[in-house]
């Protein structure tokens, strides 16, 4: 197993804009990063929620979006080249070390395996994961015959696809399997869509052309055995209920934050947050730290400048558990050299 | 003023609501099970509730940006807001919102 293990200074789990400053943080005393996040993309809440919308409250910088806040952060922590792991889930934590002296060995959904003295938690609101529509008993159908994600189109070759939904995601797939499925056809509650132009008149041509449907309807139940899904019964108000025969639903709804599998971790874990001291940021594991949203303190605020400030307390403590054996020496960025060679800046 | 909140469970609840407050606040920090995620940013149509038809046509009229916001919600019909984009005014005293499916917390 050993044998593709990476071993680093800190994992950070969340690349939001918190996980990202603490990159920074630590880089500036020596200490190496590796971010895992479940998005494809670095940025958290600012990129996935509010890309677009302007940002007033980071000291010094009087507005800007959610995109440029994480583009800045990106920006700022490229003298400390740290690694990312996107599109994978941290899924499970264990200490090879002992408790004095841990030696964190997480895993990852996609089966990267990371080792490190120092885990910091940085998991904002949660994990990104899609949200599920509230259909009874739709349990049993999940991962069988109706999906929030496609994985490999492959595996939706010769299927008769239904997929529910009116943004980039439900449009780009609907393009791009419809080539592949047996059938496939859009059910969407209006019809009003806010997938790019481009794809929306791609996807109006297909109905046109009788290639596909297109229902303006709301999904009501599924029916099926044992997980087999057999029809989707939709409702409009012109309709009222009907069924639409199909073998897989995609549904396409957008994200949610859920905390998951940090739940596991063996944290304490007060209201889906992590308690922390107020000093380091640490848990009651040592050498795992949690900053952001994710923490709890009296008198915490869910603020991004809150937790930058976290991540620059917590670096102080991660590093002596990173280098046990060296004296920390504070200095200001403005001023040392040794700081401005790491930053790549001259002095 | 104060709302009438009809929770998942049927339950109606009167909370006294601050003028000038998003009617999604008012709910949430009266402890009531609603996610809102976004904090009201009418970024995560998390806060979904159904306006009793008595006030509907007393509320301001969606945004588009709500309007494709919805998108994301379940359950939706011509009741449907998302309660941070609705603002609590004094002739809004005694506003009926029922909290909708899917903007339960997780
Ligand atoms: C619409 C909106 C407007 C806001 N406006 C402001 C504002 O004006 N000022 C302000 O200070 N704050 C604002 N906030 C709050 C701010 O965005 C958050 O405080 C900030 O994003 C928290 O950063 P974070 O890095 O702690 O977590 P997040 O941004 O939530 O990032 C956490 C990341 O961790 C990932 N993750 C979690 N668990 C796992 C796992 N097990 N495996 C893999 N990945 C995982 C998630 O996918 C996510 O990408 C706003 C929030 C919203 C939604
Ligand atoms: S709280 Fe997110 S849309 Fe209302």
């Amino acid at each position: 197993m050993s044998d593709h293990v990476i071993s680093t200074d800190v994992i950070v789990v969340g690349a939001g804009p918190v996980g990202l400053f603490a990159v920074f943080e630590l880089g500036l005393l020596d200490m190496k990063c590796h971010l895992v996040d479940i998005l494809d993309k670095p940025g958290g809440q600012c990129a996935e929620l509010y890309p677009e919308k302007p940002i007033y409250d980071i000291p010094a910088i009087p507005a800007c979006t959610g995109q440029e806040l994480t583009d800045r952060l990106m920006d700022q922590i490229r003298p400390f080249d740290p690694t990312f792991h996107l599109h994978q889930m941290a899924e499970k934590l264990e200490n090879v070390g002992s408790e004095e002296a841990p030696r964190w060995r997480l895993t990852t959904s996609t089966g990267t395996v990371l080792e490190a003295p120092v885990l910091v938690i940085a998991a904002g609101g949660g994990s990104f994961v899609p949200k599920k529509p509230p259909i009874k008993d739709i349990e049993p159908f999940e991962g069988k015959s109706v999906f929030y994600a496609v994985r490999r189109m492959e595996d939706f070759r010769r299927k008769r696809i239904l997929i529910a939904g009116g943004g980039d995601s439900a449009l780009d797939w609907t393009i791009n399997l419809h080539p592949l499925a047996t059938s496939l056809a859009l059910v969407h509650r209006r019809d009003d869509f806010r997938a790019a132009p481009a794809s929306v008149n791609d996807m109006r041509r297909l109905v046109a052309d009788g290639k596909m449907d297109l229902h303006i309807a709301q999904i009501k139940g599924l029916k099926g055995h044992n997980g087999n899904l057999e029809a989707v019964t939709l409702h409009s108000k012109e309709k009222g209920e009907h069924d639409i025969e199909c073998d897989t639903l995609l549904a396409f709804y957008g994200l949610t934050m859920k905390l998951g599998p940090v739940a596991e971790f063996g944290l304490n874990i007060h209201e889906n947050l992590i308690p922390v001291d107020t000093e380091k940021f640490e848990t009651n594991q040592k050498g795992i730290f949690a900053i952001g949203d994710i923490n709890y303190y009296p008198g915490k605020l869910k603020l991004i400048l809150s937790g930058f400030h976290e991540g620059a307390l917590m670096a102080q403590q991660a590093f002596r558990y990173v280098f046990p054996d060296r004296k920390l020496r504070f200095q200001y960025t403005t001023s040392s050299t040794s700081l401005h060679d790491k930053l790549g800046v001259a002095g | 003023m104060h709302l009438l909140v009809r929770d998942q469970s049927g339950q109606v609840h009167e909370l006294e609501a601050p003028e000038g407050w998003r009617v999604m606040e008012v709910i949430r920090d009266y402890g009531l099970p609603i996610k809102a995620e976004c904090g009201g940013a009418c970024a995560c149509a998390t806060c979904h509730v159904y306006v009793d038809d008595a006030w509907r046509d007393k509320l301001v009229a969606p945004s588009e940006e709500e309007i494709e916001m919805l998108d994301g919600a379940f359950e939706i019909d011509e009741r449907s807001r998302l309660s941070c984009q609705i603002l609590t005014r004094e002739d809004l005293d005694g506003l009926l919102v029922t909290l909708a499916p899917g903007s339960e917390p997780a």
